[in-house]
């Protein structure tokens, strides 16, 4: 039986003020899902609070996976049941090393020990050499990488192809991948949509959560799905990503007479200073 | 030799604890048969001690700059937690012990480090338990042993450098004129004993470290030692000074001193690793004298005692000289450690970098405040300071007081200065990938001290801090 992310009726809000009002999705290992909607609709909320994130609060839903409920586990319980997220922004760690914190998530991800307990053995440095550099080798990835610090210093590109790196090597289940493609370049684009590519196969689920369609020019979902106002207005295929791509979300807004979020209470905005902390 | 030396000292008197009087001091210099001069040091110091108060019990205090009124709050702190200490509660001087003093704590690790090292000097509650030179370094001409000894066998050497032009009991700090006095180097001045005088000659490069154990074993002991370290032209020598006690909470005191004399062209690393248990008072005055071209890279780590107050100054007297003052201080609990640095940059075309990174838990506390001073000859100096404080816990409190003074005109002076929790975001990001929140905590406070880990250049040294951070993380409050 395949693993299934099941988001029931979830309602999230930040700092009491509701983000995400009432999400239904399901997302099957193997399957590819497009998530689209404007800025401020809520897109960086629901993946931090399917990850975890304590800033944002669950009020109402549940989330399931494998029909286990997962809101009230830690974000390190989520990633070991096989939850992934590659961030939107993601977190420079200064004076720690790509690899030995891949070393140390690998090791956690794999162990047996199901209470994520202080002792998990780091599996063999060789074993896991050999391993990192397949993967940077298959993504393309310069093997300086491994002795950087984590995101310090890292371009846009550079951490997003870290990111990308890190799903390879932990294997998840389901990917989430918050607006991956922010703040790239077409060429960037381009090298993580075939990075993503790559791991594509029966036994991962991505959720591509985008702005623009132009990463789905790289990766085509199976599944496209228009969020707007914290809610999934309209579930379709490839066609909804090319009608978007060609009208924008104004048509789709005014079926729902949802106004254009004004730019100084932008939603988008606020999460991301939520999300800076 | 070290054990004999032991046993044919007179034990002229029995414990006698508190006794700080000028007729001790008289009766220690007699009994080790120290020459006049010496003897003549010590009542110098002792004239010294007597007129000065303990800085916690004096309104006008030693060891706060008194050009800057900001450092009063912290002197405060430090001040407040001083009162539980009392100087008459100690004993000066450790060899009238009965018995050869042990300490269950270095021995296996002296046993080890024998092997990897050029030479290994242990002692205990201020006696020698140990001494071992390797015959190759020896025969270079290399001299490394007790201090006590060193003053029999190289008296006019040490007359030379003890206490004259390093730490003196006279002026710590030269710059803005301020003399500045302390009580605690008075006492040192007066009743030291024990420490230890390394000499390389010049030329001779000393590729393995030497290393040192400073141990406390028994309750109401103070530890007065002395280090000396001369390092002459040309020379390369790499130190590993450890400061150990019993574990058990077992009060002590260590009041001590330390010199190192960087010779032209010399390269000198010294590392100091202070593991005090957690109920030793910490005093120590510490001045390193930069040669021309030379190279110190001075590493310390604090990570025991109750209360540290630590006086740590890089002088670069020589044109040319580069000094690297690297610092890891991790405290929990209650403990308490000041400290106080200075970079004086009195020669042209010096360089200093200097980087202390500390990490607080519980309701400890810290204060590091650090000047660069640069005279008026000190033209064409590039010097740099970094404080950087993560504070693990709500109750925990770091002071940070990064300065400058300079009075020549062509040069590079840069400084700051941080101090805040952990990173909310960063504990998130790891934790998505797997690790639990201690590990991912641990991996952040790891990182964090790996600026300064990666400048240490023994991998024994650096295997053996990170057990005690990953100790220290786990302790007990």
């Amino acid at each position: 039986m395949s693993d299934e992310l099941v988001i029931d009726d979830l309602h999230v809000s930040v700092e009491d003020k509701p983000i995400i009002k009432g999400l239904n999705l399901r997302i099957k290992q193997g399957e590819i899902h497009a998530l689209m909607g404007p800025n401020g609709s809520g897109k960086s909320t629901l993946s931090n609070a399917l990850m975890g994130h304590p800033h944002y609060d669950v009020d109402k839903g549940t989330v399931t996976f494998n029909g286990a409920p997962i809101l009230e586990l830690e974000p390190n319980e989520r990633a070991r049941l096989g939850l992934f997220l590659a961030f939107q922004y993601p977190t420079a760690i200064p004076g720690v090393t790509m690899a030995n914190f891949l070393r140390m998530a690998v090791s956690s991800v794999r162990s047996e020990n199901s209470n994520g307990s202080e002792t998990t053995e780091l599996i063999p440095m060789r074993e896991f050499r050999r391993e990192l550099r397949g993967k940077m080798k298959q993504l393309g990835v310069d093997e300086s990488f491994a002795r950087r610090y984590l995101n310090d210093g890292f371009s846009g590109g550079e951490k997003k192809r870290a990111e990308i790196l890190q799903l390879a090597m932990l294997e998840p289940k389901v990917a989430i991948l918050d607006e991956t493609d922010s703040g790239l370049d077409i060429d960037a684009v381009r090298i993580v949509g075939e990075s993503v590519n790559q791991l594509i196969g029966p036994n991962l689920g991505v959720l591509i959560i985008t702005h623009y369609p132009r990463l789905l020019n790289y990766i085509r979902p199976e599944y496209v799905h228009v969020l707007l106002d914290g809610r999934i207005v309209e579930s379709g295929g490839w066609e909804l990503a090319e009608l978007l791509e060609e009208k924008g979300y104004d048509p789709i807004r005014e079926k729902y007479g949802i106004a254009a979020t004004v730019p100084d209470t932008d939603g988008e905005a606020e999460e991301s200073s939520a999300f800076r902390g | 030799m070290s054990s004999e030396l032991i046993q044919t000292r007179p034990r002229a008197h029995d414990v006698r604890t508190g006794d700080f009087s000028r007729d001790f001091v008289e009766e220690i210099s007699r009994c080790q048969d120290e020459p006049k001069w010496m003897r003549e040091r010590r009542l110098e110091a002792h004239d010294a001690y007597e007129s000065l108060l303990m800085p916690h019990t004096a309104d006008d205090d030693e060891w706060r700059r008194k050009v800057d009124m900001r450092t009063q709050d912290y002197w405060r702190r430090t001040k407040r937690n001083m009162r539980g200490f009392n100087v008459d509660d100690y004993t000066p001087v450790a060899f009238s012990a009965s018995e050869t003093p042990t300490s269950s704590g270095i021995t296996k690790t002296r046993a080890e480090s024998k092997e990897a090292s050029s030479g290994v000097i242990a002692m205990v509650d201020g006696s020698p338990v140990e001494s071992f030179l390797s015959k190759e370094i020896e025969r270079k001409g290399v001299y490394f042993a007790d201090l006590n000894t060193a003053l029999k066998e190289r008296p006019d050497f040490v007359r030379s450098c003890f206490m004259t032009k390093g730490v003196t009991t006279e002026t710590q700090l030269r710059s803005g004129n301020i003399p500045l006095r302390n009580k605690f180097d008075a006492l040192h001045g007066a009743f030291w004993q024990g420490g230890y005088l390394l000499h390389v000659p010049k030329g001779v490069v000393v590729e393995i470290p030497l290393r040192v154990f400073i141990a406390l074993s028994e309750s109401g002991r103070a530890d007065l030692s002395h280090t000396i370290i001369v390092a002459d032209a040309d020379s390369k020598v790499t130190i590993l000074e450890e400061q150990v006690s019993s574990d058990g909470g077992v009060a002590g005191f260590h009041c001590g001193a330390v010199e190192l004399f960087a010779g032209q062209n010399a390269n000198v690393t010294y590392v100091q690793v202070q593991r005090w248990n957690q109920q030793v008072w910490n005093f120590s005055t510490q001045r390193a004298i930069a040669g021309r071209d030379s190279r110190l890279c001075w590493v310390t780590g604090t990570l025991g005692s109750r209360l540290s107050k630590l006086n740590q100054t890089a002088a670069l007297e020589g044109a040319g000289s580069n000094v690297q003052m690297l610092g890891l201080t991790f405290t929990h609990s209650r403990q308490h450690v000041d400290v106080s640095t200075a970079q004086e940059h009195i020669a042209p075309h010096t360089s200093s970098d200097l980087l202390y990174r500390t990490v607080l838990r519980d309701r400890s506390q810290t204060a590091w405040s650090g000047n660069i001073y640069v005279y008026p000859d000190g033209q064409h100096t590039d010097a740099y300071q970094k404080n950087d404080n993560l504070v693990l816990s709500d109750r925990a409190h770091a002071d940070t007081l990064p300065g400058l003074e300079i009075q020549a005109h062509e040069v590079r002076c840069t400084h700051g200065a941080t101090a805040g929790p952990i990173d909310k975001e960063q504990v998130f990001y790891l934790m998505s990938r797997g690790l639990s929140r201690s590990q991912a905590e641990k991996m952040i406070v790891d990182g964090f001290f790996e600026p300064v880990m990666d400048r240490i250049p023994l991998d024994s040294v650096r295997g053996e801090l990170q057990d005690s951070i990953t100790q220290k993380l786990t302790a007990a409050k």
